[in-house]
């Protein structure tokens, strides 16, 4: 260490420094308001912005959650968000508490005719969140889509284009077993070219590992919530007030 | 009290020269190679490329504007940190206009916007020009160099959507029996382009080097 070198006199921190440069004391004052102020306005200004940008940023996020909520749920003119709690399923608007959001998916007459459900995955090159439309009627999967995800274009991103992988999800099986408590059949992505049941998708050769992640996020998020979903689909109804906001 | 020992200041005037440089013979990317990291991650198409350019100037303008405005309150023990913070609060606005403005193209930017804060074109800028010119001054040079920046990137981004998607804006102009380099739209492509256009720029300047030191020439040998 270089501390023993230094010449041991009373003021052995400073001295050798001073003597050869005559550097001025640090401006300790200046430096502390400098970086008050610089941080104090930083802050006023970000929040200024933030308090601008708030209402327009949650109204894209709205526009586009109810897009893809409109576009896995075919037919549905409006949509409700709802929270699945640890004692059932309520609407978004009704509680605080955290928990699973699903979307219900209304026609013209306020009818449930299906609901949209996120899942998640990891792909290729991270978290491939996606969103499918499930029908309690048919208890069927119908139709996906992705979220965000970062996958190789041109390989990956077939996911989203390539129609022999999209008539996957034409009536995808997702029955419930007997007692109700899971899936019949796990939903389990295939080799291209070897679905055989209902309930399996066929990989896209070249976007192996996407398919699977996407056949991976529809079955974890199906697994866990269809049972739920099917206990309580009574509560599933469009409440008046998103009615009257729809029909306006 | 700013303890700053006085040197006597060099202030350029506002020339043509002030806002061109930065466009080509100090252009931040093709010349001087700074802030390759958002030049190479989303130049992966035009409109991205754009994007990207603008917010990065719009930070650049705004941040050595302030910088400048305050550079004699600034102890340059602090000042790195000072530059820091400003430019930060400045890429934190602009993360909220794009959110606000569309969530597509926030999604595509990705954690680039964020990243602003590091790109060395404005700190460069900030500590090697702001921190001594007078405000307009420093805001005409940032707007160059901004504009260069968007230049280079759109130059990237333009070569990569045309031969990685056959499209450019999103709209489709290549024709239809082409087979797009999917190559072009990864980060390798974004290697490709970039050494091609640093390639055809050095190029061109050597060209014009040359022919200025043979008109020269021929003017002594003239004589």
């Amino acid at each position: 260490m270089s501390d023993t070198h230094i010449p041991l006199t009373d003021v052995a921190a400073n001295s050798p420094e001073a003597e050869q440069q005559a550097v001025p004391k640090t401006p300790v004052m200046a430096m502390f308001r400098t970086l008050t102020m610089t941080a104090l306005l930083s802050g006023f200004l970000v929040v200024m912005v933030v308090q601008w940008a708030m209402p327009y940023i949650e109204a894209n996020q709205k526009a586009a959650t109810e897009a893809a909520v409109f576009n896995v749920v075919k037919g549905a003119t409006a949509s409700q968000s709802f929270v699945i709690t640890g004692s059932g399923i309520v609407p978004a608007e009704q509680t605080d508490q955290d928990g699973f959001v699903v979307y219900g998916g209304y026609n013209n007459s306020g009818e449930l005719i299906g609901l949209a459900i996120p899942g998640v995955a990891s792909g290729y090159a991270g978290p491939v969140h996606i969103m499918f439309g499930y029908q309690p009627e048919l208890e069927a999967i119908t139709a996906y889509q992705v979220l965000t995800m970062t996958e190789t274009p041109g390989l990956g991103d077939k996911v989203l284009t390539d129609e022999n992988f999209l008539a996957n999800f034409d009536r995808l099986d997702a029955r419930l077993a007997t007692d109700g408590s899971a899936l019949a059949n796990d939903i389990v992505t295939v080799k291209s070219g070897t679905r055989q049941n209902a309930w399996e998708i066929d990989a896209i050769s070249g976007a192996t590992v996407t398919s699977n992640a996407i056949g991976q996020a529809v079955n974890l998020s199906a697994q866990q919530w269809l049972p739920v979903i099917h206990q309580h689909l009574d509560s599933l109804t469009l409440d008046s007030l998103t009615m009257s906001e729809a029909s306006e | 009290m700013s303890s700053m020992p006085k040197k006597k200041q060099e202030y350029e005037n506002v020339t043509p020269d002030t806002f061109l440089r930065g466009l080509w013979r100090e252009n931040p990317v093709f010349v001087m190679l700074l802030g390759m990291c958002p030049v190479l991650a989303v130049t992966n198409s035009a409109i991205n490329a754009i994007s990207m350019g603008l917010a990065t100037s719009f930070v650049l303008l705004m941040s050595t504007g302030l910088i400048s405005i305050v550079r004699h309150l600034i102890p340059k023990q602090v000042r790195i940190v000072t530059y820091i913070v400003i430019i930060a609060s400045f890429v934190t606005i602009v993360d909220y206009i794009i959110q606000a403005i569309s969530l597509d193209l926030y999604n595509a930017l990705g954690a680039f916007i964020q990243l602003i804060v590091a790109n060395c074109v404005i700190l460069g800028r900030a500590e090697s020009y702001a921190s001594k010119q007078k405000p307009i001054t420093s805001m005409v040079n940032s707007l160059g160099t901004g504009a260069g920046f968007t230049l280079a990137l759109f130059s990237l981004g333009s070569v990569r959507e045309i031969l990685g998607a056959g499209s450019l804006f999103g709209i489709n102009i290549m024709p239809a029996g082409f087979e797009p380099w999917v190559v072009m739209l990864l980060p390798a492509g974004g290697f490709f382009v970039l050494g091609a256009w640093l390639l055809l720029f050095a190029f061109v300047r050597m060209r014009k080097e040359q022919q200025e030191e043979l008109g020269e020439g021929a003017l002594v040998h003239g004589k």
